[in-house]
Order: structure tokens, then sequence, then C-alpha cells
């Protein structure tokens, strides 16, 4: 910020200066001006980079030579009025904006979001400034502080922002510093209006300037001091120890989420419960299954599926009444039958439990026969039993089951199944492809043997 | 290098200015601590510093020990420690921290901090709000572009683009319209400025009145062209996968400052070796525009005739054999070397991507460009899900689907985020907020639910209000709008035409012939059209703010003829892929001319959606 030298007296002294009144155009044209000015002079770096060209002795490097040629030479073709780019209209028109720029988007479809945001503000205690920082000037008017350090750059301006005292000019002062574009010095200002606002005032003006609320909901986050709605739920991420975690996440759902984001938070919430449950039984547990297969990290802060897969794994066949079983979590959490399949799918084929497996496919008809059903392609189970390794009796079983011929022929190729990649080629009376098949095989395997039977049967009637 | 590759192409100018500027303005400011200093620097700052300056020059300007900021309690024994880091409040409260630490311990120290490119004030407020201004210095470090190869500069800020476009936070304009201001004062003025989006507006502003402000230099311009655009203009591009050489390399293992670390699994020994991705190395040069598929045969012919070379020497006599070995035996080895790297990287890469079905997920990124089958395509994103396969592509392929379907519908969009948070996690609902609130996954609203809002609102607030609020509910209609671009720019070629990828006929070929990158199909129109004319429904779906303005009423004539005319300097606002530089380059080929990214920084599918997680603290 740039701040007025000590003896530069007069804001204090020139009439110009002495009420803010905006009783006629003129005064608030200057007014405009001067807010314009005091925010050009927050422009920190303004005169910076320029001095990067020219600065021709760093360190007596011959860098500076660089710029001397360019300056040079510059100066040289330099003709005129050249070079003078039109001003574009760059004013936000709302109604063109992209989403990612509206108020709307910040509080999307969140009414009571807007509102929680409004109040979180309320309580966050407001920083003062502490008496002593200020000092009686000799006519009584006070002065900050640091307007005796002389470590600012901008001596030349005369402008503090502390001279902003109307609720008016502070706005002012805002929208001319939203008018430069630069999210620094529209931040710069934020954090004047904080300290000299109360934070109702300045959430209400806020409200209606898009871009600067974006600008100060942005600082309050990096400062640490933001507590929209979801970023509050965030914060759970913060705790390690899973009873305060726990209890935080019960803390939140009393807050005012949409009602789709409130079943997430309160699934959350349980699932931690279960698992901080299912935890601690664990972690004693000596049943056979955790004794060959040892658990390689805790259940905790795992994703639901993860929780689902590990009750598959550890817990399976378990009664729907306890916390740990599949069937439990499954319903607790109303994970799809697709889902379920698939996850059990994997966590049985990884404990070559085919019989487990089989069953998750058995359905019975009418009849009584079991016939096997997937809401998952079976090319799909194929490929999960293959790569958990599944012996080719049962990648076959289930390549048999695929209902796509391509798909089928494909997946038995890949696979190995050699059986129905035979009677595959036999149904589809195609003599060359057994050929060649039959080289892919061992010599007087019961396969070859196979092919060779199939093409020394006359009644097939080959295709080719 | 890479522009002999035809004929009558402009030389580029040497960006190599760049790096010297930035060397001797950092050499200028440490010794403006004199004496031993401790240097600690941002993590992300290590890999440009490195590109510019070693550790020789930072010795020889009495740098004692080197520190990553780490954001914990640090050992050193120095009397002075400098800082060399990003503008951010976390590390500044760290710094102040550590000097508040130093003060109650009785220890005094020097402390300098530099800020790069710039600082801000919320900086240094920390400082005094922790009562450390004036202990500690600060300045600021104006490396504005780091030059990453002859036609790439880049600002490496990825924060850019979750600042600017996620926070609303313009904190980076003033950064990028400097940066275009060291570009123009250095290299020349520019004669045309082209762009689109918000931030491209500011940006030309920022830099419009930077450069009225100071004094102006003009000399023969090495380009007069300039191309502004914001990322969000074009969010299908960098969603897709990346399917030529380099943009590949990028997405497997990931490229860093120009940079690649290929592991074990590519260089066939137990240890990784760092290689420096770009025109000087002869082999990539050749491959990294290419589509995969013809990387394979043209490695293969390139390792035959390294074979051929190496053959010669037998039946040479001493003399031959000498002058072989003076002249081209460090060459051939060169190029064996590199040639043996990109066959092993080119290798991993296949087994990768077999590895995750690769085939089938280009499959439905196909189809959802060009909006065919899309129930397959949920089912299959679905099952994506469902089996917790990489997390990153799940939410890459759920927002290719909203953004090419304008949203998704309400209990699509409800059912793909339970079952998302239900796989990889709750807390991802943060990360559901930060797409929605970009544009980047959304569900279609009902024309109803916005009047309910605006009545309820406007209930609130007072009635000047309203009609801004207003507005900006009606903003939540906005559409992506792709499938209408799309069919309006031809992006998306008539699907059942074979597409002969070794003979590109047009930029698609960037992705196997599928799709022509929205953001450089908007380049080539504008440049065609010197301008925006006849474009007025397609700027009209991307939200407007389109621009195209001449400067001044200068001596265009005389230079239209110069090569500089057929420079264009292209600035990404918020990042760019490489598969966007290699289509731009193909475009150049095309049209005789060349083309100059500058970048905020390289992104590509999973740093644009990384820097948009908030799943972790």
């Amino acid at each position: 910020m740039t701040r007025a030298k000590p003896e530069d007296d007069e804001y204090w002294n020139s009439s110009k200066f002495k009420a803010f009144t905006f009783d006629d155009e003129d005064d608030e044209f200057s007014q405009l001006k001067e807010s314009k000015r005091a925010v050009n002079s927050i422009l920190v770096d303004e005169d910076e980079d320029e001095d990067d060209v020219e600065r021709v002795s760093w360190s007596g490097e011959p860098v500076g030579s660089i710029s001397w040629s360019v300056k040079e030479t510059a100066s040289s073709i330099r003709s005129g009025s050249e070079q003078s780019f039109p001003k574009i209209d760059t004013t936000p028109s709302l109604s063109k904006q992209g989403s990612g720029y509206s108020l709307s988007s910040l509080f999307k479809g969140n009414l009571h979001v807007f509102i929680y945001c409004f109040l979180a503000f309320s309580d966050t205690s407001f920083r003062t400034y502490a008496p002593e920082l200020r000092k009686p000037k000799s006519d009584g008017k006070v002065i900050h502080m640091d307007m005796f350090t002389s470590a600012f750059k901008h001596l030349g301006s005369p402008f503090s922002l502390e001279k902003f005292r109307s609720l008016q000019d502070k706005l002012l002062l805002l929208d001319e510093a939203v008018a430069v574009y630069d999210g620094n010095v529209i931040t710069a200002v934020l954090i004047f209006l904080k300290k000299s606002l109360s934070k109702e005032i300045l959430f209400r003006e806020l409200m209606a300037r898009d871009v600067a609320l974006r600008h100060y909901v942005h600082y309050l986050k990096e400062m640490g001091e933001q507590k929209l709605l979801l970023m509050h739920y965030k914060e759970h991420l913060n705790i390690k120890d899973e009873g305060r975690r726990r209890d935080f996440l019960k803390s939140c759902l009393s807050l005012p989420f949409s009602q789709d984001d409130a079943t997430h938070v309160q699934d959350h919430y349980t699932l931690l419960e279960r698992q901080i449950i299912i935890e601690a039984s664990d972690k004693k547990a000596d049943a056979e299954i955790f004794k060959k297969f040892p658990r390689k990290a805790s259940i905790l802060n795992m994703p639901i599926i993860t929780t689902l897969y590990y009750s598959c794994f550890y817990h399976y066949g378990e009664s729907e009444g306890t916390f740990s079983s599949p069937s439990n979590i499954r319903k607790t959490f109303r994970i799809s039958e697709k889902q379920y399949i698939l996850t059990a799918l994997g966590a049985r084929a990884k404990l070559k439990s085919w019989f487990d497996v089989d069953s998750l496919f058995n359905t019975k008809n009418w009849l009584g026969y079991t016939k096997k059903k997937s809401p998952i392609g079976f090319h799909r189970v194929v490929d999960i039993l293959h790569k958990n390794s599944a012996p080719v009796q049962v990648l076959q079983e289930y390549v048999n089951l695929i209902d796509d011929p391509d798909l089928k022929l494909s997946g038995a190729l890949k696979y190995k199944c050699h059986d129905v990649v035979i009677n595959t080629y036999r149904d589809l009376k195609d003599r060359q492809q057994l050929i060649v098949y039959r080289e892919k095989l061992e010599r007087d395997s019961p396969e070859y043997r196979k092919i060779q039977e199939l093409l020394n049967n006359v009644q097939i009637r080959w295709k080719n | 290098m890479a522009h002999t590759e035809w004929k009558d192409a402009p030389g580029l100018p040497d960006f190599s200015l760049l790096k010297r500027l930035a060397r001797d303005q950092l050499i200028f400011l440490l010794e403006q601590l004199p004496g031993k200093k401790d240097l600690f620097i941002d993590a992300d700052l290590m890999s440009p510093l490195d590109r510019i300056a070693n550790v020789t020059i930072l010795k020889q300007h009495e740098v004692d020990k080197l520190y990553k900021v780490e954001l914990k309690p640090i050992v050193s024994s120095s009397d002075q420690l400098c800082f060399l880091i990003r503008p951010r409040i976390q590390t500044v409260k760290w710094i102040s921290d550590l000097v508040n630490a130093d003060k109650v311990a009785g220890r005094f120290r020097r402390y300098k901090i530099i800020f790069t490119p710039q600082k801000f004030y919320a900086c240094e407020t920390v400082l005094e709000e922790q009562g450390v201004y004036g202990d500690v210095t600060t300045d600021e470090w104006n490396f504005y572009i780091l030059p990453l190869d002859d036609d790439i500069l880049s600002l490496e800020l990825p924060e850019f683009f979750r600042d600017n476009f996620l926070e609303g936070d313009q904190r980076w304009v003033t950064t990028a319209g400097s940066a275009l201001r060291l570009l123009q004062s250095v290299y020349g003025s520019f004669s045309k400025v082209y762009g689109i989006g918000r931030c491209a507006k500011m940006v030309y502003e920022s830099w419009r009145e930077l450069m009225e402000d100071g004094e102006q230099r003009t000399r023969q311009p090495e380009f007069a062209k300039v191309f502004l655009v914001d990322r969000d203009v074009d969010f299908v591009t960098p969603l897709c996968s990346q399917v030529v050489y380099e943009g590949l390399v990028d997405d497997l293992f990931r490229i860093k400052c120009g940079s690649v670390e290929f592991g074990p699994d590519v260089t066939s020994s137990d240890k990784s070796i760092k290689v420096m991705l770009n025109s000087q190395d002869k082999v990539f040069s050749e491959i990294r525009n290419e589509h995969f598929s013809n990387v394979f045969g043209f490695l293969s012919q390139k390792a035959k005739n390294l074979q051929t070379a190496y053959d010669k020497r037998r039946g040479m006599d001493i003399q031959q054999m000498k002058a072989f070995v003076a002249d081209e035996l460090k060459g051939l080895k060169q190029e064996h070397r590199l040639l043996s790297l990109h066959i092993g990287a080119s290798e991993s890469m296949m087994k990768k991507k077999t590895k995750q079905d690769f085939q089938e997920l280009l499959k439905t990124e196909h189809s959802l460009l060009e909006g065919f089958e899309i129930r397959e395509c949920i089912t299959y994103i679905e099952e994506h899900i469902n089996r917790q396969v990489s997390m990153i592509d799940s939410l890459r392929l759920l927002c290719l689907l909203s953004i090419t379907e304008n949203g998704l519908l309400s209990k699509d969009y409800r059912s793909l985020k339970a079952q998302y948070l239900q796989s990889y996690g709750i807390e991802h609902l943060l990360t559901f907020a930060n797409l929605r609130q970009l544009g980047l996954l959304e569900e279609q609203q009902a024309g109803e639910t916005l009047t309910v809002m605006e009545s309820k609102v406007g209930k609130l607030v007072n009635d000047k209000t309203v009609g801004k609020l207003t507005d900006a509910f009606s903003s939540l209609a906005k559409k992506s709008n792709f499938r209408a671009l799309s069919k309006r720019l031809a992006l998306v070629p008539k699907s059942g035409e074979e597409y002969d990828l070794r003979v590109p006929r047009d930029m698609a070929y960037v992705f196997s012939g599928a799709y022509i990158p929205l953001s450089c199909k908007l380049i080539e129109q504008v440049l065609e059209r010197d301008g925006w004319t006849g474009m007025e429904e397609v700027t009209r779906m991307l939200n407007g703010q389109e621009f195209a303005v001449t400067g001044g009423s200068s001596s265009s004539e005389a230079r239209s003829k110069t090569d500089a005319q057929r420079i264009v300097l292209v600035m990404f606002l918020g990042g760019c892929t490489f598969s966007e530089i290699s289509a731009l380059r193909f475009l150049g080929k095309e049209r005789g001319c060349r083309f100059i990214v500058v970048t905020t920084a390289i992104t590509n599918s999973s740093r644009l959606l990384e820097a948009l997680l908030d799943n972790s603290a």
C-alpha cells in the first residue's frame, strides 16, 4: 500500500478534501479521479520491468548490452504516434459472461449456501489495529505508524488509502480498482476495506460486485479465514484422529447442504463410523483369513467401494446384521447390483473362490435349472477373472457365456480357451481357420487331436 | 532444427535473450544482499531456475547452501537468508514464522524475499501483520518468460488456471500483460492483436496500459500478429487423450519444464535418465509431432539407417577408420543413444496403453466428440468408475461427456456422481463443486429452476442488485454449445471416411483424424479472415468476448512483406497442450507461417483436472 509521507499534510489542510460531499458533478468527478490515481499508485511494480531493460550495469555483466542494444535500436526507429493500440470494451457484461465468472456459479443453485456464507463471516474475528500502532500527531489527528517507515517505493505518490473514509469513497475506490483488472490491486483495496468496514456492510456491498466478491473470498480462503459451506466440510481432511474426524463429520450433518450433497455427507459420516468399528475388531481378529492374507493397511478413510471389497474379502458370508458384512454395506450405501457384482467378483476371484464366483451369477428358473446371468457383460467378467489368474476351465465356462460372437471368439483366442475357439470355428464351418489354429497348438495335445478329428469328419460341409 | 523442415519458413527470433535477461536480473538481486547467504527456493521454481542458471553461477554470487522450500522448520547456520519464491501467502506466513522464531531465540539474521515474477500486496500485508515488515526486505525478480524450445515460451504459472478461472482472482492478469510487454520491448512491436475470452481482453488492456505508461520502443518487429485465447474457450481439447508423440510422452511420463525422466522400464537398465526434449534432440524433433502409429515405423527405419552407417566401418582401412571415428562416430553414437531411448519410451507407452484398454477408451472419446452412441458411452464410463480404475480418467470422461452434451441429464448426473463418490471417496464432493462452477461437469438445468431462484434471491437483496443478479443467473443457462460449434466449424470429420495418419490432411490428425482442436481452428479461421467477420454465430456460441485490433496508423504495409508478418504469437491463458502445439506447427507448415506459443504453463488432462481436485488437505 502506498502511504503518504509524514510531512505530507495536503489531505488535512487542503480544502479540496475537506468534506466528501457529492453536491455537484465536479466533486464526484474529482473524487473518481482521485480513486483512480490512488488505485494506480498501488500498482506496486509499475516501473519495475521498465528498469529491467534499462539496468545497464547489472553487476557489470554484458547483459546491460542487450538492453542497450534494444534501446538504441528502438530509439532510432521510433516514430511518433506509432503503436497506439485502441482501448477495447472490457466491461464485464454479465449476460455475456461465462458461468465461471458469475455470482450464480459461486453459489450455484444454492441460496442457503450464500446465506451460510454470509453468516459465517459474521463470527470471523475481526482484525483491529492495536492502539499502540497509532500515534497521535501534533495536531491530534491520527496517522498510521507505517507512514514513518521509509521502506516503500512510491514516495512520489501522496495518496494513502486511509483517506477514503466515507462508504461512498470506499466503494468508488473499489469500483475503480475493479476497472483496472489487476487482481493485485483489487485485493489491496479489499484488504483496506476489510480493515475499515464492518463485515456486514462489506458483504452487503460485495454481493453486488461479483469480481470483487470473488477476489475477497479467494483472499480469505488463502488466509485460512474462509468458511464457505464446502470449505467447512473440507476441514475434516485436516483432522488426523479418526474419532475426532468422525465427530466433526457428524457436526457437518446439520449444515445446509443441498439435498443431494446432504445424503453424501451423511454417507461419509456413516462410513467412517462403520470403518472405526470394523477396524477395531479386525485389528485383533485371528480368523484364518486374516492369517492367510494379512491386512496391508487399515480400512479407515477408504472409499465405500474399497470398504465393500474389503468386506467381500474378509467378511464374506456374514449375516446382514453385522456392520462388516457385504450385504449390510451394500444396503446401507445403496450400492447398485452391477457395482456389487463387480466388487464381489474381484474379491472372490482374488481369493480363487470359484464357487463363490459361480454363485454370484447363478439364478434358478422356475423349473429349478440354474442359469448364469450377469448385469455386466460376461466379457468383462472374463477379463476380471483372467486378471486374477483364473484357471482355463473357469475362464472357458465364462467365455462361453459371452453373447456377442465376435467378443466371444476374441476372448477365447486371448485367453487360450481352445475348446471354445474350436467349436466356434466348427460352427462357422471355417476349415481354414481351424487349420491355422491347429498349427498353434502342441502336437498330440487333446485340442490338436480334436481339430484333427473334425477335419477328418466327412459329414461337415466346410465353407472353405 | 525443426524449422529447416520446410523451405520458405520464416526464421524464429532468438529467445535465449530472455534467459540472459532473467539470469542477469537474478544476479543483480543476489548482489543486493552482499556476503554469504543461504538460498531457499520454491520447489516449482527449481526446474525453471535450472534452465537459466546453474549452481556455479549462484555460488559465484555468494550463495552458500541451497534449500528447497518445504514449509518446515529450517536448519541453517547462515546469517543471511534469501528466499526465492512465488508470491504465495502460505510461503510468506512460513517465512514470517521463521523470523519470529529467530527473534524469540534472540538470533539476528538478515532476510530477503525475492518474489517472482512479481510481488503481491497481500503477501506484504502478511509480513506487516506478522510484525516482520522491515525485518525482511523484499524484491522482485521479473522472470516472466522461460523459453522451453524454439517456439514455446512458458510463464511456468500452472496456478494461473485455477486462480483465474475457478477462483475468479485476476492477480495474474498484469503478469501476462507484462510478459507481452517484455516480448514486445525485446523483439519489436505487434501490428495486430486478436483474442477471445474475458481474460484475454483484460490481458490485452493491461498490456496496452503498460505500454502507454512506459516509454515506447519501436523497432523492426520479429513477429507482428498476436492471438490471445482463454483456456475456458476450449475445454474439450485438453480433455482428450493425446496421441501425437510429444503429447503422449507428456500424458504418460509428464514433461516438466522441457525435460522428462524416463524410468528403468524405458532405459532397460536399473536407473532413470533425465532427458531434455526439444528441437536439439534430432530424433525427437522428427517424431514429436507425429501420430503415435507412425512412430514405430519411423524409429525402425532410423535404426536400420544407423546400422548401415555403422556397417560402413567394415572393409575400411586404417585411414578411413580414423576419419570415421573422428567425424561420424560421435554423431552416430549420440543418435544411437537417443534412438534407443525413444524406442524404449515407445515400447513402454505401448505396454501401458494396452494394459488400460486404450483402444476402448479412445473409442469412447471419439463417440463423445461425434455425439454417437451416448448411452453406450455412459455405460462405459460407469463401469470405468465401478472398477475404480484411474480416478482422473473417470473424471476426464465425465467432463467430456458433460461438455459435449451440454450437461448431463439430472438422473445421469446424480447417479454418476454418487457412484464416483463411492468409488473414489466422498471428499470429492468438493471436486464436483469446482467442476460445476467451472462449467466442466454440469447437470442440465430445467428452465423453471431459474425463475424460482431469481424470485427467491430478488426478495433478499435490494432492487438495484436484482437486475444484476438476474443477469448473473441467466448465465446459468450458459451452454458449451460444443455440438453446434463442432458442426459450424467442421471440427469432427464425417465418420466412415478413411484418414491416412501418415499423410495428415488437416489438424485433426493430432486426434487420430477424429477431431480438430477447437482452439486451433479458431486461430486458423481468424488469421484467414484477418478478424472475426463472418464468425458471429461462432463467437456468440462461445459467449462473445472476441476482439481484433490494429495498432496505430503505422507503416504496416511496408512491413507486410517481411518475415515478421508470418510469425504469429499465440498466447494461451490457462495453459496449452502439446497436441495444440503440434496442430499449430502443422497449420504453420500448411500456411507458410510459424507459430510461437506463449502459455501460462504446459497442460494436459491430468494437470487440468488435478488443479481442480479438492480431495486432500
